[in-house]
């Protein structure tokens, strides 16, 4: 208890409370932010803590959907259905232009040249084209070592890098936000969360996310120790590989050649969420781009990958 | 895999879980220690034994650790928490990195910083958002520099409660004495810092030992494991529950019948109806409704972030902070605050930064820097500039009027950053000292000239058989300080000499009738009875002045006003739990009652003086014995034969 007679709050609402006054912060502090929007369960609890954070009002800021091409059917039909149709935002796509004339894949190109040219380089491009000065990500402390140093206001250069030797001390809850012509900031609100938090945050709000976080059984082909799902025949068989019907579900969305599904029964949110609990493996081992060295995160970064 | 409950199942284990996990409550902590103390061994241990540490990431460690850790087959702990590859290949830790965990009682976020004494800023960036801290000491080694600067910054910072770690045991033979040793020195130091609840733990990180479980090879510890600290110490200690305080962050204005202040509760509560005043402008209005997403809700604590919605359509906007009518902060252009330097290039008087304290942003100049804290030695030294790592106190002007606390008070409104206008780099984290400076620096209005004395100090000496000072008697309340003032007034009366004892409710029934117990009214009531004692020092009599004077800053100036060679500072260094048994005034009854607030030690930091002429042990010894020091260091001084 405490002195005012209120009970302390919960981790959840503090966690709430925090996003909602980092994102206004932004809004105040900045002339042009935009949110990135991946589609994602975090993206989702993110895009849901800034219309909290400015109701009754409409989010004063778009929604960017950096779009590899590559994504699962799925999540063009949530993103199209839901944040367009059902939440009205204004929401922004953009594509690498000379990456699709040049036919950019992760299948001709591998996973490298694919993220770079069309997750890092066209993230520039769109904050460019738009002048954009502050970008909402949904990245979590938790996801990988490396976050756990990262700020909330990160700094990038006029040329979208990040210096982990030039990041500023944030203390309390008060943020720096003063920038050069030129410079930007990713501003990431759900850095004190967790995977399971942001479901249980899920959950709370009952807010929808997209079928291929859930069990179904779905069409996979084991590559490398890995299950892919093949959502279209633009993925080929090698010799001696079949598409076989596994129940499966995804820990995280992305590019689906590059996005490992797991074996699972967990057909609802709350079985997720039970699943999760009993489980001990981190949900970015499903990411195909993590596991070249250890240490290649911060590498992505520098270069501009959020 | 095994055959799968029905959904329903799932959800009625799902419920079960949630009832008693989704509801944790959060803990935001601190480690600190010097290299090689144990830290990262301790923050690993801990990690794994809550089960926070995901297979995967594990197996990478044990695969880290086999290639480059120091201790053979096991598993070297320091991979799990060394996060960026550069720092990783120095072997060391550079900044602060925040770190999750949960038991089935909370939920945990750590910052981890680093040991080097040049980390000063690091560890107040960690500090700043910390309620509580582990400060690990080596076993071998004892205290150290470095621990008195963990103590002492985390305390300055606010934190209010501390969790000794004394680690390695296994290294000094789990010997019960060498831990009470360490214990004793850490003591010792920290005496000097404002009281807070310390729990010393004797600990191997390596192994285990007190971590989260009680280990069977130090049974004569009869406390409780790091882990079950963690778990048990009050939360939400840092926050201020009582002074409603809200800075608007930004107005919603959706449509024209609707305005709304957003913006997140910096301490206290809200009600629907409540009272509330703007400020700068002073224009008072009710609160109509509180707005949420999910429906208006009757009331809102810190640090929620909400929007309300007033009865009238008063100016205000980003910047302007809504209180309660009867409970205001101070808002005052002027005013002192200990700074913690964190840029390359060194705080300059007179340079002009900008100044962030909540959403306000405004320039400010540093009119003056008082002093450089000697972080070792806990002294203040006049200093020209403060170089990186440094803390010190300044007097600042900014543009625009701030409304605050003092940040001992109140951590949500008494910070501020400072900010290098051309670099933009935060060079500076700022703790609002006291309330604004008041009248002590006031210049009098025109030419005033006190008409000169024929009488001269020799004269007035002779006749008196003295030197004229004025002697403050200064400790919690309940510490004998009006007791003992008059013991000494006893004591220099019978020897012949002259005095006029000055104490706080004295001043208060006549002089400062006016006045409350603000830390802005303490300090003026301060002020209005040291221009008395200097009168009477001028005129050749000594003062004995017996107030609680819980700020070192105020204590400063009254040492300025008397003159450095006239003023001796006594502390009655009775600590806060025996004041309060004895609680002659009950003042600690009142307040524990929630009848009186504002009580140094209680609701207000008592900050002890760092470097008193004289400290006595109050509650151990009589006030007429503590009478007898006093006037044995007044017959050392020359004040009396
Ligand atoms: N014997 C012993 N060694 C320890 C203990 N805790 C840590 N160490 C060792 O001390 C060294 C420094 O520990 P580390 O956690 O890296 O220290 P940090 O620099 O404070 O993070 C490592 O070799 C640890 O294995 C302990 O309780 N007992």
């Amino acid at each position: 208890m405490l002195q005012n007679g209120h009970r302390p709050l919960h981790h959840l609402d503090l966690l709430e409370a925090e996003a909602m006054h980092i994102i206004r912060e932004t809004v105040a502090s900045f002339e042009r932010p935009v949110m990135l929007y991946s589609v994602g369960k975090d993206s989702t609890v993110m895009l849901h803590l800034a219309r909290k954070a400015f109701f009754p009002g409409r989010l004063p800021f778009p929604v960017l959907h950096i779009d590899t091409g590559w994504k699962f059917r799925e999540m063009y039909a949530y993103r199209d259905r839901y944040v367009r149709d059902e939440l009205g935002i204004e929401l922004l796509v953009h594509r690498n232009a000379d990456g699709v004339k040049a036919g950019v894949g992760p299948i001709t190109h591998g996973s490298r040249v694919h993220t770079d040219l069309m997750k890092t380089v066209a993230l520039r491009q769109a904050l460019d084209l738009h002048r954009f000065d502050a970008a909402f990500g949904g990245a979590r402390r938790d996801e990988e070592k490396s976050r756990a140093k990262e700020r909330v206001f990160s700094m990038r250069d006029t040329k979208h890098r990040w210096d982990p030797k030039s990041q500023r001390p944030e203390l309390w809850n008060i943020y720096n936000t003063r920038i050069r012509p030129g410079e930007s900031v990713r501003v990431f609100p759900l850095s004190n969360w967790t995977e399971l938090d942001v479901w249980l945050y899920v959950r709370r709000e009952s807010l929808p996310v997209v079928p291929l976080y859930f069990a179904k059984e779905r069409p996979v082909v084991e590559r490398g120790g890995t299950l892919i799902m093949r959502d279209d025949d633009r993925l080929p068989l090698h010799a001696g590989e079949t598409t076989t019907q596994k129940k499966v579900r995804f820990r995280t969305l992305g590019c689906y050649p590059l996005t490992g599904a797991v074996e699972s029964d967990a057909e609802t949110l709350d079985e997720v969420i039970l699943e999760l609990i009993a489980s001990r493996f981190s949900e970015r081992q499903g990411r195909v781009i993590d596991h070249d060295a250890s240490g290649s995160m911060e590498e992505k970064k520098r270069e501009g990958y959020f | 895999m095994a055959t799968r409950p029905s959904a329903a199942a799932s959800t009625s284990m799902l419920d079960t879980w949630l009832a008693t996990h989704e509801r944790k409550e959060l803990l935001r902590f601190l480690t600190c220690g010097n290299v090689d103390d144990g830290k990262s061994t301790l923050i690993g241990r801990l990690l794994i034994e809550t089960d926070s540490v995901p297979q995967d990431v594990l197996a990478a460690v044990q695969r880290d650790s086999k290639a480059q850790g120091t201790q053979g087959e096991k598993t070297d702990l320091a991979f799990l928490t060394d996060g960026l590859k550069a720092e990783r290949e120095q072997g060391i830790t550079i900044d602060v990195a925040y770190r999750t965990f949960a038991t089935g009682k909370r939920r945990f976020i750590l910052a981890d910083t680093p040991g080097h004494e040049q980390y000063t800023r690091n560890m107040a960036t960690g500090a700043s958002t910390a309620e509580l801290a582990i400060i690990l000491i080596d076993a071998r080694s004892g205290v150290t520099i470095q621990t008195r600067r963990h103590a002492f910054i985390t305390s300055l910072l606010g934190i209010r409660q501390v969790i000794v770690a004394v680690n390695k045991m296994d290294l000094v033979g789990f010997d019960e004495s060498r831990f009470r040793a360490v214990c004793d020195e850490f003591r010792a130091f920290a005496a000097k810092l404002p009281e807070r609840p310390e729990h010393m733990v004797p600990l191997s990180a390596l192994d285990g030992d007190n971590v989260t479980t009680i280990s069977s090879r130090m049974p004569w510890y009869r406390g409780k494991s790091v882990l079950e600290l963690l778990e048990t110490v009050p939360v939400d200690a840092a926050l201020n529950h009582v002074n409603f305080r809200f800075p608007v962050q930004l107005a919603v204005r959706p449509t024209s019948d609707f305005r709304g202040l957003a913006g997140t509760i910096a301490s206290g509560c809200i009600r629907r109806g409540d009272h509330v005043l703007a400020l700068p402008s002073g224009r008072a209005t009710r609160v109509a409704r509180i707005v949420t997403m999910t429906g208006d809700v009757d009331e809102a604590i810190a640090p929620q972030a909400v929007t309300l919605a007033l009865v009238d359509e008063i100016d205000c906007s980003r910047g302007d902070m809504l209180c309660a009518p009867h409970d205001r902060p101070t808002v005052s252009d002027h005013f002192e605050a200990t700074i913690v330097w964190m840029d390359e290039d060194p705080l300059m008087p007179g340079k002009e930064y900008w100044l962030k304290h909540g959403p306000v942003e405004t320039p400010v100049v540093v009119s003056r820097l008082v002093h450089r804290v000697d972080i070792d030695t806990l002294t203040p030294r006049p200093t020209p500039s403060l170089e990186l790592n440094a803390i010190g106190r300044v007097e600042l002007r900014t543009a625009k009027p701030l409304a605050f606390d003092p940040y001992g008070r109140n951590r949500g409104t008494g910070a501020f950053i400072l900010i290098d206008r051309l670099t933009n780099a935060t060079a500076g984290a700022g703790l609002i000292a006291s309330s604004d400076i008041g009248h002590w620096l006031d210049t009098a209005q025109g030419e005033l000239r006190p008409s000169l004395s024929t009488v001269t100090h020799g004269e007035r000496e002779a006749r008196f058989g003295q030197r004229p000072a004025t002697i403050l008697l200064t400790g919690l309340s309940g510490a004998g300080k009006s007791a003992t003032a008059r013991a000494l007034e006893r004591l220099i009366f019978d020897l012949g000499r002259v005095c006029v004892v000055l104490d706080g409710e004295g001043v208060r029934a006549g002089l400062s009738r006016d006045l409350g117990f603000s830390a802005a009214d303490r300090s003026e009531n301060l002020r209005r009875a040291m221009e008395v004692a200097r009168t009477l020092n001028d005129a050749g009599i000594i003062a004995i002045c017996a107030f609680v004077a819980p700020q070192d800053d105020v204590r400063r100036r009254c040492r300025e006003l008397i003159g450095d060679q006239r003023f001796i500072t006594v502390h009655l260094a009775a600590p806060l739990d025996a004041c309060r048994k004895s609680d002659p005034s009950g003042v600690y009854r009142e307040a524990s009652a929630g009848r009186l607030r504002d009580i140094p030690g209680i609701d207000v930091i008592y900050e002890p003086p760092v470097d008193p002429d004289l400290s006595l042990p109050s509650h151990e010894l009589d006030p007429a014995v503590c009478a007898e020091r006093v006037l044995s260091l007044l017959r050392k001084r020359e004040i009396v034969a």
